[in-house]
């Protein structure tokens, strides 16, 4: 293994899933349920519907030190609020232009979508955007010194 | 200064002769009479190097400059033809410019233009697309760089090689900013520069010094402005209500002493005592002689300040 | 309303470089019901600010505050503690008026623009805004249908629509409405066409901006 490697394995991203109550939420309940394995790094934050998220919520929780951050709402033409998840998926896109405009990295944001039935999807969904962020590395407002000492975070 | 001729200009040629140079002005009629511009260009003829046609001065509706400019230099004179930027945009400017110097125009003289609401049209829409400024930079890089502000290429041999030409005034206010905003005159393009009507002789000799101190004057042509004084009457309406212009008292008190009908020609001889001092000015190259709706008083001028004979170039 | 929308961050970046101090000033205005320079956009900005700042490794202070109005001196004067050296950069999200009051209120602090003011305009949906007005002081539009050709013309013309007109869109963009053919229209649904065949003589530009910067006095409301 080398060197690199391994520090990328010791540094722990943190991430935070907005997740619509009606299914990426149910959904990762039901993954829990049938006891899937999915990162333990993403922390999820309950919305009432993805048309709740707001691009501040996501740039706060990159202040505040998350490496990367995805909204998870219901399929497209499934929302309960009729098209929260197309205006959360048009602020993402949004967010993504400002993100790569102050050299953030717009790959630090995601959007996805699934129904509360699928928490194989859910479970799938976590390991890769993990996968995507391990890759990335740590944000980039983390010091050098802050990646490597992930007891710190 | 480089003597390397940048145009076809014979008010160039004076002053690159190391000649004091004389320009006078044409104020183009308010209809289409050709004749009133050939019989204004008769007192100038011979006395001038080169006469100002204005642009609708004043913003009141004249003959074009262009057309008038045309018909004067037919009477033997050379044109300076005027353009402000009032009335036309980048578009129409650019295309006048190129006319101009197709039709035979050496020499084009670039001004803000007086705003609308002074002239006979207050309710028109103005356009000030450009500034002076950016127009002297448009027409420099016409000339120089031979090409367009759009960037479009002008073939070397098509290129309007006008004489560019601008106005300062020391006069107006901010009062140390104005020898700043020649300069920027200067580095947009500018080859020479006439100034407002002058009687604050002791500003402008403070202008004129710092002017040269900066190198101006190496950079252009500065010549000075003259407008006689008829009357006490004008000596007093400019004092009180033309902006830009400052008219110490000793010019009033002088005018004063002297009989009304004999104030004309003291007015006469006070330009002529202006004009022997510009002719010792350190960077002064020649005198503008706005004799507006006067100009049967050129030939008097021209000859009792010793203008004569104007080099032949 | 006054429409305006947020500058390029990459623009905005420009005006904040080796600033350490930076203070986002907001407007309850006209800005904050277009989404341009509320307390939420000012949020956004902030943030964008200081990740950017974190990212490079530099200590920048960026904060928030979003005035009652920045077109008023009432409220500019609320301004007033925190000026005089605290921050190093003031970034207006008002329209042009609120960083032109700021800086002729407090002389000597650096302020900036962070939005574009874009025109007098209305929302047509959540999102979208469109040009109405131009400001030109005398209104007409009760002669064109209700509609102006000055804003909404891009040749202002008063007796159009010109040969440019097609499919009801205008020769400078499909994106633009061509007003003349919405007056026509209107007009003819009205049963009007008959009074509307005059020629509509120029207009009178000075109470426009063209007969110079322009001022309201009200002898009633002065103090």
């Amino acid at each position: 293994m080398t060197p690199d490697a391994a520090l990328k394995i010791e540094w722990e991203p943190k991430i935070i899933a907005f997740c619509c109550q009606y299914c990426a939420y149910s959904a990762a309940d039901m993954a829990g349920s049938m006891r899937l394995q999915y990162p333990t790094d993403v922390e999820i934050v309950l919305i009432p519907c993805t048309g709740r998220f707001d691009v501040i919520l996501a740039l706060k929780a990159f202040e505040n030190g998350a490496d990367g951050v995805y909204v998870a709402g219901c399929l497209e033409g499934n929302c309960h609020f009729l098209d929260g998840n197309i205006r959360a998926r048009k602020r993402v896109g949004m967010l993504k232009g400002e993100l790569a405009a102050i050299g953030f990295g717009p790959e630090r944001v995601e959007m996805y979508n699934l129904s509360a039935s699928q928490g194989p999807k859910f479970a799938e969904i976590a390991r890769e955007f993990t996968e995507r962020i391990a890759g990335l590395g740590p944000s980039p407002i983390k010091r050098p010194a802050d990646a490597g000492n992930p007891g710190e975070s | 200064m480089t003597k390397t001729l940048k145009s076809a200009s014979k008010l160039e040629k004076v002053l690159a002769s190391g000649a004091f140079a004389v320009t006078g002005e044409l104020g183009p009629p308010r209809n289409a009479k050709a004749k009133e511009v050939e019989d204004k260009a008769k007192f100038l003829l011979g006395n001038v190097d080169s006469v100002n046609v204005t642009d609708n001065q004043t913003a009141v509706v004249r003959m074009s400059s262009l057309a008038a400019s045309l018909i004067a230099q037919k009477q033997g004179l050379e044109a300076n033809m005027q353009m402000v930027c009032r009335d036309r945009n980048r578009i129409a400017m650019q295309s006048d410019i190129l006319g101009a110097a197709a039709l035979g125009i050496n020499n084009l003289l670039i001004l803000s233009g007086d705003h609308q609401t002074f002239g006979d049209h207050p309710d028109a829409k103005n356009v000030y697309d450009l500034d002076s400024i950016n127009l002297i930079r448009a027409l420099r890089n016409m000339r120089d760089e031979g090409r367009l502000m759009s960037g479009q290429e002008i073939p070397e041999d098509a290129r309007p090689r006008l004489f560019i030409g601008a106005a300062y005034n020391p006069f107006a206010d901010p009062q140390d900013y104005r020898v700043l905003r020649a300069k920027k005159k200067v580095d947009a393009g500018v080859d020479f520069m006439q100034s407002q009507c002058i009687y604050d002789m002791d500003r402008f000799r403070k202008f004129m010094a710092k002017a040269v101190d900066m190198g101006l004057t190496e950079k252009a042509y500065f010549l000075a402005g003259v407008t006689p004084l008829k009357s006490l009457g004008m000596a007093r309406y400019m004092k009180n209500n033309v902006p830009g212009i400052t008219m110490p008292d000793s010019y009033i008190e002088r005018l004063k002493g002297v009989p009304k009908e004999r104030q004309a020609s003291e007015g006469i001889r006070m330009a002529c005592e202006q004009i022997d001092e510009f002719k010792e000015t350190k960077g002064v190259s020649g005198v503008h002689l706005m004799l507006v709706e006067w100009e049967h008083m050129v030939p008097t001028i021209v000859k009792e300040a010793s203008l004569l004979p104007r080099p032949q170039v | 309303m006054i429409i305006a929308e947020r500058k390029p961050i990459e623009e905005i970046k420009t005006f904040v470089m080796g600033r350490k101090r930076v203070l986002v000033v907001g407007c309850r205005g006209c800005v904050t019901v277009c989404n341009a320079g509320g307390t939420k956009e000012v949020g956004i900005l902030a943030s964008l600010l200081r990740l950017e700042a974190a990212k490079d490794g530099e200590g920048t202070v960026v904060d928030e505050l979003t005035l009652e109005r920045q077109c008023d001196p009432e409220y500019i004067e609320e301004l007033s503690e925190l000026m005089g050296g605290r921050y190093d950069c003031v970034l207006s999200m008002a329209c042009s008026i609120g960083p032109q009051f700021i800086s002729r209120r407090y002389p000597g602090e650096s302020v900036f623009p962070a939005l574009n003011t874009c025109f007098l305009g209305g929302a047509l949906a959540h999102g979208i805004w469109a040009e109405h007005c131009q400001a030109c002081g005398n209104c007409v539009i009760h002669k064109f249908g209700g509609l102006c050709p000055i804003s909404r013309c891009s040749k202002s013309l008063l007796n159009g629509p010109c040969g440019g007109s097609a499919g009801g869109k205008c020769e400078v963009s499909k994106d633009i409405d061509c007003v003349w053919h919405l007056i026509v229209e209107k007009i003819e649904s009205e049963g009007r066409m008959g009074e509307f065949l005059g020629i509509e003589l120029v207009k009178d530009w000075r109470p426009s901006r063209d007969g110079g910067p322009r001022k309201i006095v009200r002898e009633e409301l002065l103090k």
